[in-house]
């Protein structure tokens, strides 16, 4: 995969070739590439897991597996697709095109960048290698609650250490980032000129640099309550297992904007081309997702709603929660306002982009409804939240990821994609996605617990639509991998621009671009003409 | 390409950004005495008071009112302990001190240490309910099949909120963590 994926080969300076090549690189490409197939790995992986998931809750009853080992499935099929598919994938993205987009040579730490790749496959060697485990993977959900997780056999420091690496490489990937954007632009690349995908990756940085080590710290706590003897979550030593699920939350409520800041990036990248017309509201989207960022900080308490707060505790998180949807619909507005009057034509990524618009919104109206006290009582821990959380991450974050991947994919390299494939990929993935999780949304509305294995029988029906919505879908992706090897082996060769209403720095190189690219910074009328 | 003063910038950003993550980290570990605090200020999560005895002779009797207050006993998974208030509930009236029995037998065959952990609820009621004698106040030895009485010696403060009519007091015994047994360690230990 990773050597179909090789672009270009013109030479610059010394290159080895083949493994060591992928082993020592600092080139921001190849980094870029290393990551999107490592993310693709790990979604095909983590989606195995979901399909095993949905066989078991085809019928009700115990079928295929034991629970226990069910619960490691939803456990790690979490854990992989958050950490190991998605977020590898928007620092792939990140790579890939920020020094492109600001019009500079590299990332600004090259070394730092191959250390914070090469840091993943043995966070997830560590991760994976658990199933094999006396005691088995983990299986306490990936939120690691005390004081299940701590009944995690032999696999329990492997989990704590694979989130540390797992941290400690997106911590890295983020400085960097914040590094080459702040230092490396071209003249005359005015933070306010920045393209969104830049922008939404800064403060996505920002959030990784700031949540991470909060998880890091949340995990050490675990650690120690098991071996060294603290009581930290332990109410017979003093502490207590709540304390864990605010630390822990503290941690997550970012996390999920981090998995989802990068997706309203290409959305912003996409649409405008599309439809011929300069994103409407550049400014206002800046500023919306700052103001996400700093809301993610103060709306934690809001997964935990059912711990028995106070009263004006519970207030004070739904109304800063349902805060949260204002500057959302400020972007939802805006990219609808893009699309408003232009020219649309609908190649996959932008059929993709559009599907990320409507069921994005989807989710983030069944997120308002969770957000409210009252309501969220009843739905907490339903297939209510499964359905929501889903909506958001896979038609928001991956179909975003999707999205990204066709529309860049002809300039990676140089080859159009099958235009029909993707059409076809489009259109059995968004069908079979809704298939999968709408259902989801009756069935946590009729009472049915997440995480269980086995179900009563009123909740027959929906649960075999959507495990057939669930092998549809997980199929499908298979057309994707196959659209990407066939367009890295060869195909239509794309120009420069290859989208006719692109604009932007990247679009200004050659298709594939040059392996050193912006060696001398674009000069400001080049960055002007690309901004429109 | 990387000139000396890239490079100069280039490191002192990743200084900062590497201290603004230790901080972030540090900031994790600190949200543990932040939480008990606040816990301790708004009274939630059940956690009670303790008060000396002159303390509580301090506090007027109210005589106007009759206070429920209902026990409920639960021993954590893995310890092999009975566990029962005498009394169910009783009926008292603000500041006067009322002494209870719990009974408390060791199932198992050798000595384990256990140490019980109060909560009150509603939790509203946490900051107006004091303790001046407790077995919850240090970790409990009982030797294999060891069966004893352990009183509770609270009160409750007249100033407490009038739409509360029933307090209700619950203890779980959980098996001591081992490194913290043998009598100080537990100073750290639940507030109670």
């Amino acid at each position: 995969m990773s050597d179909a994926m090789a672009h270009d080969d013109a030479h610059h300076g010394y290159r080895p070739g083949g493994m060591k090549r992928w082993l020592t690189t600092t080139n921001h490409k190849d980094i870029g590439t290393l990551y999107l197939v490592f993310s693709l790995v790990m979604f095909f992986i983590g989606g195995a897991m979901a399909m095993i998931i949905r066989l078991e809750l085809f019928q009700p009853g115990l079928q295929f597996i034991d629970p226990q080992f069910y619960n490691s499935m939803t456990t790690m099929h979490a854990l992989i697709m958050i950490f190991g598919a998605v977020m590898p994938a928007w620092t792939g993205f990140a790579n890939w095109l920020v020094p492109m987009m600001i019009g500079a040579p590299d990332m600004a730490l090259p070394r730092l960048n191959n250390w914070s790749f090469w840091i993943l496959p043995f966070a997830f060697t560590l991760l994976l290698s658990t199933l094999f485990m006396p005691g088995g993977a983990p299986a306490g959900g990936w939120t690691m609650y005390p004081p299940l997780v701590l009944q995690t056999g032999d696999a329990f420091p492997f989990l704590i250490f694979a989130v540390h690496l797992m941290g400690a490489s997106s911590i890295a990937g983020a400085i960097n980032i914040i590094a080459t954007v702040f230092n490396l632009r071209a003249p005359g690349m005015t933070l306010m000129k920045l393209p969104l995908f830049v922008w939404t990756w800064i403060i996505t940085a920002f959030l990784l640099i700031a949540a991470m080590p909060v998880l890091a710290g949340a995990v050490t706590m675990l650690l120690t309550d098991k071996f060294f003897g603290t009581s930290f979550f332990s109410a017979a030593g003093g502490g207590d297992p709540v304390m864990f699920q605010h630390i822990f939350w503290f941690f997550g409520h970012p996390e999920v904007y981090i998995l989802i800041l990068p997706a309203f990036g290409i959305a912003s990248a996409i649409i405008p081309t599309f439809a011929r017309k300069p994103l409407f509201g550049y400014s206002s989207m800046v500023y919306a997702s700052a103001s996400i960022a700093f809301l993610s900080f103060i709306v934690w308490a809001h997964h935990m709603f059912t711990v028995g707060m106070p009263l004006a505790g519970e207030l004070f998180f739904m109304y800063a929660t349902v805060l949260i949807a204002i500057p959302t619909g400020v972007k939802v507005f805006n990219w609808v306002a893009t699309m408003w009057q232009g020219s649309m034509t609908f190649e996959t990524p932008m059929l993709f982009a559009i599907a990320f618009v409507v069921l994005f919104t989807i989710g983030g109206f069944s997120g308002l409804m969770l957000g409210v006290t009252p309501v969220d009582f009843q739905y907490h821990d339903t297939y209510f939240v499964v359905a929501h959380f889903h909506y958001v991450l896979v038609t928001g974050s991956v179909f975003a990821i999707i999205a990204g991947t066709y529309f860049w994919l002809p300039k990676w390299t140089g080859h159009m994609y099958d235009e029909s494939l993707g059409k076809l990929h489009f259109w059995l993935s968004t069908i079979s996605v809704n298939v999968l999780f709408f259902p989801q949304h009756f069935l946590g509305l009729a009472g049915m617990p997440r995480r269980i294995p086995d179900y009563a029988v009123q909740f027959a029906d929906w649960n075999m639509v959507s495990s057939i919505g669930g092998f549809v879908f997980g199929a499908s992706q298979l057309l994707f991998v196959i659209g990407i090897i066939k367009c890295a082996r060869g195909g239509v060769k794309a120009t420069a621009q290859v989208w006719d209403g692109a604009h932007g720095l990247e679009w200004t190189l050659p298709s594939p671009p040059p392996f050193h690219s912006f060696s001398v910074p674009p000069d400001p009328a080049t960055i002007e003409g690309g901004m429109r | 390409m990387d000139t000396p003063p890239l490079k100069q910038a280039n490191n002192r950003l990743v200084v900062q950004l590497l201290g603004i993550t230790a901080l972030m980290f540090a900031f994790g570990y600190s949200l543990v005495p932040l939480y008990n605090v606040f816990c301790e200020i708004t009274g939630t999560n059940g956690k009670t008071g303790r008060l000396a005895p002159a303390q509580a002779a301090l506090l007027v009797p109210d005589e106007s009112r009759e206070i429920t207050v209902e026990f409920v006993t639960n021993v954590n998974v893995g310890l092999p302990w009975d566990f029962r208030a005498l009394t169910s509930s009783v009926r008292v009236r603000p500041g006067v001190i009322t002494q209870v029995e719990f009974e408390v037998g060791n199932r198992a065959t050798q000595t384990l240490v256990g140490q019980a952990v109060p909560s009150v609820a509603p939790n509203k009621a946490a900051r107006y309910f004091s303790k001046t004698e407790c077995f919850c106040f240090s970790q409990q030895p009982l030797a294999g099949g060891e069966k004893k009485a352990m009183p509770v010696r609270f009160i409750i403060d007249p100033k407490l909120p009038a739409d509360i009519e029933t307090v209700t007091l619950s203890y779980t015994f959980f098996e001591a963590p081992p490194n913290s047994q043998q009598g100080s360690a537990a100073g750290d230990a639940p507030k109670t």
